[in-house]
């Protein structure tokens, strides 16, 4: 950091002191800004008040052309009646009742939360595991971490295509282990919850070494004297890690599982890719089709841009309804607590 | 151009250790050991696994038992995919693509991020709870609109359609402002504007050299990020088009070229060694930066 601080000049001195060296400096009282008026003071006021909105402008600018203004447009079009290049005929809430009917919709909808839990829970609890013993002090720590990070390196779609082989029912890795084992070989494509678990597996695999890191982090911010106090009480190791470190890195587990709840309620590269050419409807009898995999299939296949938006923004509500009732859990432990 | 070593000497030193009751990183036992060779395991070996397929015949691939070692095949699948399916010009393409959005995301949320962090404005924490606030919406609701815009520019298989949405990521602005609060004394920026520095003078002197580290994380990041990105791409680009890497692989993985498994994981091959090197040469980094970017949200 030396070298930036002698890049902002002679400010090395505390910065109160040379302001008043100055102001008490040769003859003239204060040369500050304001005493030196016309077109530059102008300049340097514009330059204070203007420029922190030019800087964060890209970011909402881009948001409102790619984010916002599309969010409503969608809205606009889930109560119309449309197809690509086609003119928009008004339907009103027409695309919602037709989905609370649609048992299409239904499925996906459990699909997409079912999928959801099996991908989320486990890896999350793998993770914490994998951050507590990552926290030892180890040999080859730096081999570790890099080694369960390289599976967040691997895109969705590479991942996906390589575990669809392992998991071929007919002469996949895992059912010839399984085999070894003594067990029958596993329809991991046809079958519904074997399928839902394969594709959960990939997931799984690709988040748990990422989750793992950031547990990691907050796991050795956590104040030492905490542990140091539990082992005096005679608490085991095990004790330790539930009632120090979980609670300390609460907020931690909050986000990760936030942000994990995000990415699972729009999964659509691992089951389109995994069901190989029947993807879009998420297999054949729509075993694992997920909401995201349902409003690309009604957007792009069938062309009902109309109910493909409503889609859309029933994912949107539900991830709101998800936020808001977190929000009144945490309110009412906040109100327990106190 | 010193290099400055503020993220990854964040640790203790290590060495110093007198009592060995004192302190909680105790030494890993065998078992510990155990579950974390098994954790490497699981993870390395579909990418270990990737590899023998790609160096086996098709024939080969499909047939049980799967192989586990790598075979003789490797360079003719290898010129099969880059010949046949133009899985070159996907390379080209995916780096290019993620070479502009990663220059980009780095530079202006570093500008916004420091903004965020050190310039006092109105309505400053009301804008940035809005950055927070959309990273939750998901890309869903915005392909409809913007693949209608896209087709009647004319831009379906334009890279452009898919770098211009991804200048700059609410991700990044919370990242660099997370680390600028912590690494950016408020002093220095106050000291630069007494000696009657302009922001782009302290930007150029004062904020790029603080936050270098941090925009070289953030960079590696978003690389990551945007040469794996998928759903806007596939809609966006077509397989037999002008297609990114993922794109690619989708129309591989649906059958389009070949069904030759084994060109369709060179395929996966080619798209995740790159990345995989980036990651063997420059993990520890990675690694720092990812948790850096956690800690205290």
């Amino acid at each position: 950091m030396a070298t930036s601080v002698r890049a902002a000049g002679d400010g090395s001195a505390p910065p109160a002191a040379p302001v008043r060296d100055r102001s008490a400096g040769p003859g003239s009282p204060s040369r500050r800004p304001p005493g030196r008026g016309g077109l530059r003071s102008t300049l340097h006021r514009l330059d204070l008040k203007a420029v922190p909105y030019v800087f964060v402008a890209p970011f909402f600018l881009t948001f409102a052309a790619f984010g916002l203004f599309p969010l409503i447009y969608t809205g606009w079009l889930s109560l119309h009646r449309v197809e690509l290049g086609g003119e928009a005929q008004w339907k009103g809430l027409g695309n919602y009742s037709s989905l609370a009917t649609s048992e299409f919709f239904w499925n996906a909808l459990a699909n997409t939360f079912t999928i959801g839990l099996i991908s989320t829970v486990p890896q999350l609890l793998m993770a914490l595991g994998l951050a507590h013993l990552l926290n030892y002090e180890l040999r080859g720590r730096g081999f570790f971490r890099v080694a369960v990070l390289a599976p967040y390196a691997t895109s969705i779609a590479a991942a996906t295509l390589v575990f669809a082989q392992l998991f071929n029912t007919d002469y996949g890795l895992i059912n010839t282990v399984l085999g070894w084992a003594g067990f029958a070989p596993v329809d991991w494509e046809s079958s519904k919850w074997p399928a839902q678990i394969a594709i959960s597996t990939i997931v799984t695999w690709r988040w748990t070494g990422y989750n793992a890191l950031i547990y990691l982090a907050a796991m050795q911010a956590v104040p030492q004297d905490l542990y140091e106090a539990a082992a005096l009480d005679g608490a085991s190791r095990l004790r330790q890690f539930l009632s120090v470190t979980i609670p300390s890195i609460r907020p931690t587990i909050l986000f990760t599982a936030v942000v994990s709840t995000i990415g699972a309620t729009q999964l659509f590269g691992e089951p389109l890719l995994f069901g190989g050419s029947v993807g879009i409807s998420g297999g054949s009898g729509n075993q694992f089709q997920t909401l995201s995999l349902l409003m690309y299939e009604k957007g792009w296949v069938t062309g009902a841009l109309g109910q493909a938006s409503a889609i859309a923004w029933v994912m949107l509500l539900l991830l709101l309804l998800i936020g808001g009732l977190r929000t009144l859990f945490s309110r009412l432990r906040a109100k327990e607590g106190s | 151009m010193a290099r400055t070593p503020g993220t990854t000497a964040s640790g203790p030193p290590r060495v110093r250790r007198l009592r060995p009751s004192a302190g909680r990183q105790r030494h890993a036992g065998p078992l510990a050991y155990v579950l974390l060779g098994l954790a490497a395991l699981l993870s390395l070996f579909p990418l270990y696994w990737n590899l023998v397929a790609a160096s086996h015949t098709g024939e080969r691939v499909v047939k049980a038992p799967a192989p586990l070692l790598p075979g003789p095949r490797l360079l003719d699948n290898l010129s099969f995919a880059w010949n046949q399916v133009d899985m070159g010009e996907a390379l080209v393409n995916t780096t290019v693509v993620a070479g502009l959005v990663a220059l980009s995301t780095v530079l202006f949320s570093t500008l916004a991020g420091f903004a965020f962090a050190r310039l006092p404005f109105k309505g400053r924490s009301a804008l940035l709870a809005l950055v927070v606030a959309t990273m939750t919406i998901p890309p869903q609701l915005s392909v409809i609109p913007l693949y209608e815009i896209i087709t009647d520019l004319g831009w379906v298989d334009q890279l452009q359609s898919v770098v211009l949405p991804s200048l700059v990521a609410a991700f990044g602005v919370f990242f660099m402002r997370q680390y600028l609060i912590e690494a950016l004394p408020v002093e220095l920026v106050e000291a630069a504007r007494v000696d009657g520095a302009h922001s782009l003078r302290i930007i150029w002197h004062v904020v790029f050299p603080v936050a270098r580290p941090a925009m070289a994380v953030l960079g590696m990041l978003v690389f990551v990020q945007a040469w794996n990105d998928f759903f806007w791409p596939f809609i966006a680009l077509t397989p037999d088009g002008n297609p990114t890497l993922q794109v690619a692989l989708a129309g591989l993985g649906a059958g389009n070229h070949t069904v030759d498994q084994a060109v369709v994981l060179t395929g996966a091959l080619i798209s995740t060694l790159p990345l995989l090197l980036v990651f063997a040469v420059l993990g520890r980094h990675i690694v720092g930066g990812i948790t850096a970017g956690a800690v205290k949200n």
